[in-house]
């Protein structure tokens, strides 16, 4: 039998870049096959010319035996190719009938393609109702619709880019047992991931690459998740130092019944948060993506501030109905999630953007007029301490790379010597070695004295770097617990709640007593 | 071959600046084709409405009285098209301060000196921001478009002057014809250079696009500005309060306007009638946005624009058409502006027909 | 107030309604691909004198109207070529077709002043048209019943065509839509081009109908009027029809001020009512969150696809 899919020398250069160098593998049918690689590692690039969204430079791609080139999206679906996105193609104000219906290349009327929802659904188990607006449902509802609208197709090669980096490990536990029964049935996967466990629990075969080339084609299940993620990385991996027998001192931040209404029509509430941080701690925040976290990140930095005075506190001084450049001089700084647009400008100089949030904690203005030297030094020193990869401070912040970026602006806010730091996704979609640097930078600060609170989708992240972890879901956080100690099992229980699904709290239980 | 779209590292400052003077190139040239294309002696009227103007030494002080307001407002309007609040009814806030300006005239007319003068100015400054606050209210209050209310605002402020000039505030000796009383010696701007009609007005214009050059360069308020109108959720990360930056920006473009209006009549018309308002309120739009938003680019934009309308003038007599077509030219110059812009972010390679074409924002 | 009279007011409030309603249609089919064309008002004025010259030179009113709408919908392209192919600003762009539509509009009906254009006549029997209560129905224009048709039309191809979908979801999530393998601009083209073309045909309804004559500027800032009608509308056609009709009692009251006995404020105040009423309706409305939760998700944003 011929390879569902076989690239042969694929090759795809953007200006500066070489994206893919020479890539060679080849899927079975019915084979679950892992594309594994870090952020940059030139994944999203590769499945894009299998999906038809880009053509390669070079290179040969067979279908079933037959070479041929996939012109767009359409061809692909035609061949039998199916994809689901790691952000979701979907319209808020629309119902889940119509999002199916505007993914589907043929004309089918809308009583009709009704049917053949319900009937793909039940097949693999997926619940969903078709009537329903797409922002009433949870995250992992909506990647449902994207799977139904693949299955539609009757793909004979469904890609998968990052499924579950926006679900329970319940809801993983779901997809992997549908995942599995298409794959059972002849449908070739391409999984593509940079979580270890999960390749080695899901996989036939993976595909490493590094820095847009191939570095090895192995079976998951012989080998070791630390062997995996070395050839994914290059070279050892290097652990973050957390100086023993830290004390922590006195509690600094304490939040007490914070209630915030959401903002717009989408936006998610909080409701009656309450957790204290004690100098020198790290408290973690996880909680999968939309339930809250970036309001409650807005509500802390005071982008949006609390009709009570007193639901945040530094050291005892009220912060609730204090803005953002007024808890600064507090003493609190904080880092948003989105780099671009939110935590910097990306039009303006590095200088520029420490003016943003450093100018009024390091005395950049006199009488109303802003000392541009003191900002370009300060940029300076914010470069060099934390081997930002920028040509100075008069570089433009878009220009630089995510992790450079974000090293930049961890920086900017942890030389302002903040008694408390709030950051949110620290490590996003930034490669292995500035993730490293950023991790320690945070440890640092936190042996220093500092209070810190770390808003991550990475449980992983939390666990290896947090003392202390809570879950948020849909706008209530749970109470804390120790991280050393910490059942994954019951975190994963409160990241799921019991979010829109129905029938979601018994699987859960079967779930957890399959384990 | 096919055209493709190179994102810059940065915005390049010499395109921002070639820009806007190959706009009005751009403008010349086209005009002298349409012209032509419609039987009008093209290149006569380029002529006459862009460079007669600047050869004769007497249409000078011209240009200098009709660029005063177009700067002035020009000013207000690029701080809030800057922070993308926009107020394009800057023309019933020039209503509005001149009308205000007018009230306070009538009240104080036999005060001493400059007293009156003085407290006219600062009723016009006040009169336009009182009717750009209105927008501003609705905005951070009601989340009403500013667009849609600062414009009909506009058409309110057409009929409140029409009905003041015509009813009570008309002038008793003025033949039943529809205008205030003409201001007394004290309360018209001092001229400038004896002989011409450059008035204080002039000087104003010159002076303000100075300091609101200082203020958006250096302060933090101009800091402000930038940041809300480059990304608003990092402005408010920043500390700045986005219903703060709405209330400034129509504030300080209704106060500019509303200070136009009153110079304008203080200075070059002494008295209002029906033909009052001009359309200075709309074409400092334009001169925001030929001048990049800049100070000293509006300063030398509402040069140009003035040339326009006094060689509009012109041309009105040598080639005889319509006043409006100055307009026509002035919205080709907005057009060329505004089409220009992805070449301040973007450069332009012709490549092969194999090449992909590459859509902004790559 | 006799019956005569208020038949004869309710004709006019159906005619001065007519033009911002057809200029509302085209507009929010415009703002629900995601696109806000502020030049609303500049092609009308050009709709106007482009109607106008057309049946001067044609003698047909119907060339008038199709050249109407012609040049509606060529002047839109000039908004489009610069929003959609070189992503410029939809404000400022949008201003700058009002601008240039009025200017060139008076340069172009220089020699149209003064002229006379033939008539419409009614596609009715006269008896019916003439009748004193049947003209309520049967009397108007033949471009009022094509703006009441249009209604219906325009909300069954939102709601139920897959075109509608496709056009809402564009304006909806411009980036999701590109992703799936629509074509973001094709869709915007065609739909700036609607709206051109209604604008234009709302434009020569006050040259061929209202006055009958050209005059500068003559729209009189209806075109915004229309803008604010999407926005009070919630983006709904059926709301914008019984908006249409509100704003034109509110138009109405300055003809019919005297005759009505409301000549005890300035004609000034009847005539700034429309304006004043956009305003105060507009605060009324858009606090509202369920009307802003209909807006188009992309309205006026630049679309920017990453590949």
């Amino acid at each position: 039998m011929p390879f569902r899919l076989e690239l042969t020398g694929i090759t795809k250069r953007f200006p500066g870049v070489l994206a893919n160098d020479n890539i060679s593998f080849a899927v079975k049918p019915g084979e679950i096959h892992a594309l594994l690689g870090e952020n940059g590692a030139g994944k999203s690039t590769l499945v894009k010319m299998i999906y038809g969204i880009m053509q390669p430079n070079a290179g040969e791609i067979r279908w079933n035996g037959q070479p041929i080139t996939i012109t767009n999206p359409k061809m692909a679906r035609k061949l039998g190719i199916g994809m689901v996105f790691q952000h979701f193609s979907l319209f808020e104000a629309m119902t889940v009938l119509e999002n199916i219906a505007l993914g589907m290349d043929a004309k089918i009327p809308a009583r009709e393609l009704e049917t053949k929802i319900r009937e793909v659904m039940s097949l693999y188990g997926l619940k969903l109702e078709p009537h329903r607006q797409v922002s009433t449902l949870s995250v992992g509802e909506r990647q449902r619709i994207e799977i139904v609208r693949a299955l539609l197709l009757d793909p004979k090669l469904l890609i998968m880019d990052e499924p579950t980096s926006v679900l329970t490990p319940q809801e993983v536990g779901q997809l992997f047992d549908v995942l599995r029964k298409l794959a059972a049935q002849g449908c070739s996967i391409l999984y593509i991931s940079h979580k270890l466990h999960e390749i080695k629990a899901l996989c036939d075969t993976a595909t490493i690459l590094r820095g847009g080339k191939l570095v090895d084609t192995c079976d998951p299940k012989q080998e070791t998740s630390r062997s995996m993620a070395e050839k994914m990385i290059g070279g050892g991996l290097k652990d973050i130092s957390k100086p023993a027998g830290r004390s922590m001192g006195a509690s600094k931040l304490v939040v007490s019944h914070l209630s915030v209404p959401g903002d717009g029509h989408f936006g998610v509430s909080l409701k009656d948060i309450g957790f204290a941080v004690r100098a020198g701690e790290i408290f973690g925040i996880a909680g999968v993506a939309g339930n809250g976290q970036n309001a409650l990140l807005l509500a802390l930095s005071g982008e949006t501030v609390a009709d009570d005075g007193e639901a945040i506190t530094l050291d005892g001084v009220w912060l609730g109905k204090l803005g953002a450049k007024a808890r600064r001089l507090e003493g609190l700084a904080s880092v948003p999630e989105e780099r671009n647009g939110h935590a910097a400008v990306p039009d303006f100089t590095l200088a520029d953007n420490s003016i943003l949030t450093a100018r009024d904690r390091l005395h950049m203005v006199f009488s109303g007029l802003i000392r541009s030297d003191m900002a370009k030094d300060y940029t300076a020193q914010v470069i060099k301490q934390f081997s930002v990869k920028a040509l100075g401070s008069g570089s433009m912040a878009g220009s630089l790379s995510g992790g450079n970026l974000q090293k930049y602006i961890m920086g900017r806010e942890i030389m302002q010597k903040p008694s408390v730091l709030v950051v949110s996704q620290p490590t996003w979609g930034v490669d292995a070695g500035a993730a490293a640097a950023i991790h320690q930078a945070i440890v640092d600060l936190a042996a220093e004295g500092s209070a810190i609170v770390v808003i991550s989708q990475d449980l992983d992240e939390l666990l290896s770097l947090c003392d202390t972890l809570a879950v948020i879901n849909e706008g209530t956080l749970s109470p804390p617990m120790q991280v050393s100690g910490a059942d994954i099992e019951q975190i994963g229980l409160l990241m799921g709640g019991i979010h829109g699904d129905p029938d979601a709290p018994t699987t859960i239980v079967e779930a957890a007593h399959a384990h | 071959m096919r055209i493709r779209l190179e994102k810059r590292p940065e915005p390049s400052k010499l395109i921002q600046v070639i820009t806007p003077i190959a706009s009005v190139l751009l403008t010349m040239l086209l005009g002298v084709i349409i012209f032509d294309a419609i039987g009008i002696n093209g290149q006569r009227a380029v002529v006459d409405i862009f460079i007669t103007p600047l050869l004769a030494s007497y249409k000078w002080q011209d240009v200098a009285v009709k660029a005063a307001p177009l700067i002035i407002i020009g000013l207000g309007l690029s701080i809030g098209n800057r922070a993308n609040v926009w107020n394009i009814g800057a023309e019933g806030q020039y209503i509005a301060g001149a009308l205000a300006g007018a009230g306070i005239g009538m009240v104080t007319t036999g005060a001493v000196g400059w007293i009156s003068i003085t407290l006219m100015l600062i009723g016009g400054v006040i009169g336009g921001g009182a009717w750009a606050a209105v927008p501003a209210l609705l905005k951070t209050r009601y989340k009403v478009n500013e667009i849609l209310s600062s414009l009909m605002l506009t058409y309110v402020a057409l009929q409140l002057l029409s009905y003041l000039i015509g009813g009570p505030w008309k002038d008793p000796n003025g033949r039943n014809f529809p205008q205030t009383a003409p201001l007394t010696a004290d309360q018209t701007l001092p001229i400038i250079f004896p002989g011409t009609t450059i008035h204080l007005g002039v000087g104003f214009a010159v002076g303000l696009a100075l300091i609101f050059w200082l203020i958006m360069s250096r302060s933090v308020f101009g800091f402000q500005i930038r940041v809300v109108g480059s990304a608003p959720h990092a402005a408010r990360h920043g500390g700045f309060n986005t219903n703060e930056t709405v209330w400034l920006a129509m504030l300080i473009g209704g106060g500019m306007a509303g200070l136009a209006g009153v110079l304008e009549l203080t200075g070059a018309l002494k008295s209002i009638n029906l033909g009052f308002p001009s359309g200075y309120g709309f074409t400092a739009i334009i001169v925001s946005f030929l001048g990049r938003l800049n100070p000293i680019g509006v300063l030398i934009a509402g040069i140009v624009l003035a040339v326009t309308y006094v060689g509009g003038q012109v041309a009105q007599t040598t080639v005889h058409i319509p006043n409006s077509t100055a307009g026509i030219f002035q919205a080709m110059m907005l057009f060329f502006i505004l089409a220009s812009d992805i070449l301040v972010r973007y450069r332009v390679r012709f490549v092969g027909r194999t090449a992909p074409a590459v859509v902004p924002g790559e | 107030m006799s019956l005569e009279f208020i038949i004869a007011a309710i004709v006019t409030i159906i005619g001065i309604s007519t033009p911002i309603l057809l200029a509302g249609l085209g507009e929010l089919v415009v703002e629900k691909s995601g696109v806000l064309n502020l030049g609303v008002e500049g092609m009308m004025l050009i709709g106007a004198i482009a109607g106008f010259a057309a049946t001067v030179m044609s003698g047909n009113p119907w060339v008038g109207v199709l050249g109407a709408a012609a040049a509606g919908a060529l002047s839109s392209m000039l908004f489009a070529v610069l929003v959609l192919g070189l992503n410029s600003n939809q404000v400022a762009t949008g201003l700058a077709l009002t601008i240039f539509g009025t200017g060139l509009s008076s340069l172009l009906g220089l020699s149209f002043t003064g002229r006379i254009v033939a008539s419409f006549g009614s596609i009715f029997p006269v008896e019916l048209a003439r009748h004193p209560i049947w003209q309520l129905f049967f009397g108007h224009s033949p471009i009022v019943y094509f703006a009441l048709l249009m209604v219906p039309a325009v909300a069954w191809f939102l709601k139920s065509t897959r075109a509608g979908l496709i056009l809402r979801a564009v304006g909806e999530n411009d980036l999701s839509a590109h992703s799936i393998g629509y074509s973001v601009n094709k869709v915007r083209y065609a739909a700036i081009a609607f709206g051109g073309a209604m604008a234009g045909i709302a434009g020569c309804y006050f040259s061929m109908v209202i006055t009958p004559m050209w005059a500068e500027k003559m729209t009189a800032g209806r075109g915004w009027i229309a803008l604010a009608l999407v926005v009070f509308a919630g983006w709904r056609a059926g709301r914008l029809l019984a908006g249409a009709y509100f704003f034109g009692v509110l138009m109405a009251l300055e003809l019919y001020a005297k005759a009505a006995g409301f000549s005890f404020l300035p004609s000034q105040f009847w005539a700034a009512m429309p304006y004043i009423m956009t305003v105060v309706v507009l605060a009324l409305i858009s606090s509202r969150e369920s009307i802003g939760s209909n807006a188009p998700a992309c309205l006026g944003k630049p679309f920017l696809p990453s590949n």
